[in-house]
């Protein structure tokens, strides 16, 4: 019944292009489906290796702006009379970089977050996020700083010597996302319910039981920033040549908040939480747009979100399953949000 | 040499709001154990306040401030009421997030009701700044600096000499230890983020007139309240108020002998740096409220 | 009940292990033995120093002085997960299980050391990562039925009643494959008949040849399991020897008596 429900809905996702003529609409779910790949990212790191890190929106700019710099070529006057030129690169080829660069810094992020603690921490990573801001604001020479970068190269997607097509429209940017977003979902997936992911969800739980059975707590933490902040990075860089214009914007705080929303009232923790709520947060402020303005429509958020946390604090998907199982088995029976896919196929073996 | 002079006179200045702002949180972070993602709105509302009723309604300046003190009072403890007290025993993620709900409706409130447009306060001072040798120092900086050092030490003496603030003091080491002994740990509460809050507000309403009043601008002062917080130990009022002077300091210097781009990139650095070899503050040990 | 496993091959060596707490001494040059297939009980009034002592030989805690040793490899130094690779696993004398997930989880997760698969593997799906994931199921099962709470599987750890909570921390223990078990009180808390329970349990422990080391306050448990019992007192060891010896020394009924009502 899942599973059918589930290719129902990939071919939905699929078929979308075909139906949806107007651009508008379709650039909104290219950007929404670019942030659900963020969100999926950040529930790896918050949702299941339960780190507060709230600096997110870094490894996102990083890999935008790796991606464009690289693609785009720069020449940067390092000292009296020489300059270092880097030549323009392809674009998968800078697209990479900007995802191994992201998740370098996500390995720096991990390395940190094993001393500095709690609260701290969560300061710890806004600040980060809030130094490469100014570092992408300020750095004119390389980053443009507010007159932005621009005129950056879309993706070419090219089969040596047979076929070569440049994605200038947006169908096939969507497809390209799509086929992104599909493999983050994959990767998070298998992950979260291995041996890797269940060391995770540990470390998570309760670190001294986790540890005492063996658990390297700090590998399987760096290891999920690393991953998380890959996966955020490859979001950028999808961002950079999708949108081909990329300032320190990029970086603001109030992303990071949206993806945070997103997991959370989602569901943090569980696989089709970022999904959902990134769905719904990517989609919703384009319904308010003609009735409110946007401070307004972040009005409601806030509220919505505090609304969620007292209320559904596991999250929507969360509820919604223990929902329709007590439906289905008339008593309320409580869904661990964590490792659902062991516990459904725990009762397929059993 | 006279450049630096400046920049110490203003450093100090500065400073002394700063650590107002960080005593305000290092209490509501270290008793509440709680991230508070609204200081910064409240040192915003603060400003506000004071444009309202002083530029707006055309009240007396000294007592607009008054009123937006009592303002950011009022609100502090409103939101403990309304949004923390029914999470008394959530776990950080969740008031943590509460928390950033609040702040997203305080400032995009804001935003609605002042729009984005900078207001400017203009207070009842001469003009022509105070000559003192080779530095120079506006009035309103004087004023700004004298309240400042009057409410560092009026929040001390709350709380040292005050019942309020041995029962804060008491909380702090110990909460349930302090409820067995009969201290009303949801009084102490209220209590604690109204007073930061007010704090924060009374900062914002001292630097409104010194600089402008835009809706972002608690978006920094809550990060730089964060970066006193861990200078000077959680709890820690002689920590936060050495932690502000420190940052601004640090932030005179680095903004006129570095680059003033940066300015604001000292407190996150400074921050980082001080996380990465001590993780739990630069004062743990000193960690106790007073 | 001495145990037909003991042997007089030293597994555990701890030497004048000593413990600074700031002015605080928590623990003060002690030196005791554990051998292999033995069972021991270290026992002594509230504050003796006793979990401390779990806590430096399993790495949670750094000793001011002394050296610990386990056949004959150091574990100085040593982080808790590394302990555990080196075969010993600890209990907790709070109730520590992994309360979001079912008791099935919980055991998996325990079963962490017995796999190897690595994210990379997982990643790019190598045949041998299922048929690990596998064994491991099945390992798990099985360590169900040896604990007893096998119709417990599909319920949340955190859900347990109390005794079966303390059962499933036993059962996550043994899932890491120690060779040397550390119980942390492991049956307080329990009624008379879980804990006649608990000691079958510990019997069929000892015949797979695990080494165990438990701290509990249960007399009538500790002399019924124990091939030999220490005695802490004060961060000292006062006495040590079969269970009868022990029973009957004046100065281990004085350490207790003594500091019966402090509470430490």
């Amino acid at each position: 019944m899942i599973d059918l429900l589930r290719w129902l809905w990939l071919a939905f996702l699929l078929s979308v292009p075909i139906w949806l003529g107007d651009q508008y609409y379709l650039h909104i779910l290219i950007t929404t489906g670019i942030f659900t790949i963020a969100a999926m990212s950040l529930n790896l790191l918050l949702g299941f290796t339960g780190q507060l890190s709230l600096g997110h929106v870094a490894f996102f700019g990083i890999g935008a702006y790796t991606s464009a710099l690289l693609s785009l070529g720069f020449d940067l006057e390092l000292a009296e009379g020489y300059t270092f030129v880097l030549a323009p690169k392809p674009v998968w080829f800078a697209f990479l970089c900007g995802v191994l660069v992201a998740g370098f810094f996500g390995w720096v992020i991990g390395k940190i977050s094993f001393k500095v603690r709690g609260a701290y921490f969560v300061i710890v990573t806004i600040s980060f996020a809030e130094v490469v801001r100014l570092v992408a604001l300020n750095w004119v020479d390389l980053t443009e700083g507010p007159m932005a970068l621009s005129n950056i190269p879309p993706f070419t997607l090219a089969v040596p010597g047979l076929w070569e097509q440049t994605l200038y429209r947006k169908a096939p940017n969507y497809y390209l996302m799509l086929a992104i977003a599909i493999l983050s979902y994959l990767i998070v997936r298998r992950l979260v319910l291995s041996r890797t992911g269940r060391a995770m969800i540990a470390l998570r739980e309760n670190e001294p039981l986790a540890t005492s059975v063996g658990i390297d707590v700090t590998r399987y933490l760096v290891l999920a920033a690393v991953v998380s902040a890959a996966m955020a990075g490859a979001a950028g860089g999808l961002y950079a040549h999708y949108v081909r214009i990329v300032d320190p914007d990029v970086f603001l705080f109030i992303y990071t908040v949206t993806m945070v929303i997103m997991v959370i009232t989602g569901g943090k923790g569980t696989l089709a939480g970022p999904v959902v709520g990134g769905l719904f947060f990517g989609i919703l402020p384009v319904l308010l747009r003609t009735i409110a303005e946007p401070e307004a429509q972040w009005i409601i958020y806030g509220v919505f979100m505090i609304v969620i946390v007292y209320f559904l604090p596991d999250g929507i998907v969360p509820a919604v399953r223990g929902w329709v199982e007590s439906l289905q088995s008339g008593r309320p029976t409580p869904e661990p949000a964590a490792l659902t896919g062991t516990a459904a196929a725990e009762r397929k073996a059993d | 040499m006279d450049q630096l002079l400046q920049h110490l006179l203003n450093a100090l200045i500065l400073g002394g709001t700063y650590a107002l702002l960080g005593i305000g949180l290092t209490l509501i972070f270290g008793i509440m154990r709680v991230v508070n993602f609204t200081h910064g709105e409240l040192y915003a509302l603060g400003a506000y306040m004071v444009y309202f009723f002083a530029m707006v309604l055309g009240v007396n300046f000294f007592l607009a401030l008054v009123v937006a003190v009592l303002i950011g009072i009022a609100v502090g403890g409103l939101i403990e009421l309304v949004l923390l007290r029914g999470l008394r025993d959530a776990s950080i993620d969740t008031t943590m997030l509460v928390m950033i709900g609040a702040w997203i409706i305080m400032q995009n409130s804001e935003q609605l009701a002042w729009s984005g447009v900078a207001k400017s306060i203009v207070p009842p001072f001469p003009q022509e700044p105070l000559v003192l040798g080779p530095v120079s120092v506006s009035w309103t900086r004087v004023f700004v600096f004298v309240v400042a050092a009057l409410l560092i030490v009026g929040t001390h003496l709350l709380i040292q000499r005050t019942r309020l603030g041995k029962a804060m003091r008491a909380t702090f080491q110990d909460r349930d230890t302090a409820a067995l002994m009969g201290v009303n740990i949801n009084a102490v509460y209220t209590a604690t983020f109204a007073l930061g809050s007010g704090l924060a507000a009374a900062a914002g309403a001292l630097l409104g007139p010194v600089f402008v009043v835009t809706p972002t601008m608690g978006n920094l002062a809550a990060l730089k309240a964060f970066a006193i917080v861990i200078l000077g130990g959680l709890g820690n009022i002689k920590g936060a108020t050495a932690g502000g002077f420190i940052l601004a300091f640090a932030e005179e210097i680095g903004a006129g002998y570095v680059s003033s781009g940066y300015r604001d990139a000292m407190g996150f650095l400074l921050i980082i740096i001080v996380l990465l070899f001590r993780p739990t503050g630069l004062f743990a040990r000193a960690e106790r409220v007073g | 009940m001495s145990g037909a496993g003991a042997t007089s091959e030293t597994a555990l060596s701890i030497e004048d292990i000593t413990v600074h707490f700031g002015g605080l001494v928590a623990v003060s040059d002690m030196t005791f033995t554990v051998n292999e297939g033995e069972v021991v009980g270290l026992i002594g009034p509230n504050g003796a120093g006793k979990t401390t002592a779990f806590n430096v030989i399993t790495g949670f805690l750094r000793p001011t002085r002394g050296e610990i040793r386990y056949r004959g490899r150091s574990l100085n130094g040593l982080r808790p997960h590394e302990v555990a690779e080196a075969g010993l696993v600890r209990t907790f004398q709070k109730t520590s299980v992994f309360a979001t997930n079912t008791v099935f989880e919980n055991i998996l997760i325990g079963l962490h050391r017995r796999g190897r698969a690595t994210a990379w593997q997982t990643l790019l799906g190598l045949p041998g990562v299922r048929a690990e994931e596998q064994r491991l199921r099945d390992e798990a099962r099985a360590l169900l039925d040896f604990v007893g709470i096998a119709q417990r599987a599909g319920e949340l750890g955190g859900a347990l009643p109390y005794g079966e909570q303390r059962l499933l921390e036993v059962a996550i223990a043994l899932a890491a494959r120690p060779s040397m078990l550390l119980l942390d009180e492991p049956v307080s808390g329990m009624n008379p008949s879980e804990t006649s329970s608990f000691m079958r349990l510990l019997e069929r422990i000892r015949a797979r040849d695990v080494t165990v080391l438990l701290v509990e306050h249960d007399m009538r448990m500790v002399m019924g399991v124990s091939d030999r019992v220490v005695v802490l007192n004060q961060g000292k060891i006062i006495a040590e020897g079969p269970p009868a010896d022990i029973q009957g020394n004046p100065e281990v009924i004085r350490a207790y008596l003594g500091a019966g009502v402090r509470d430490a």
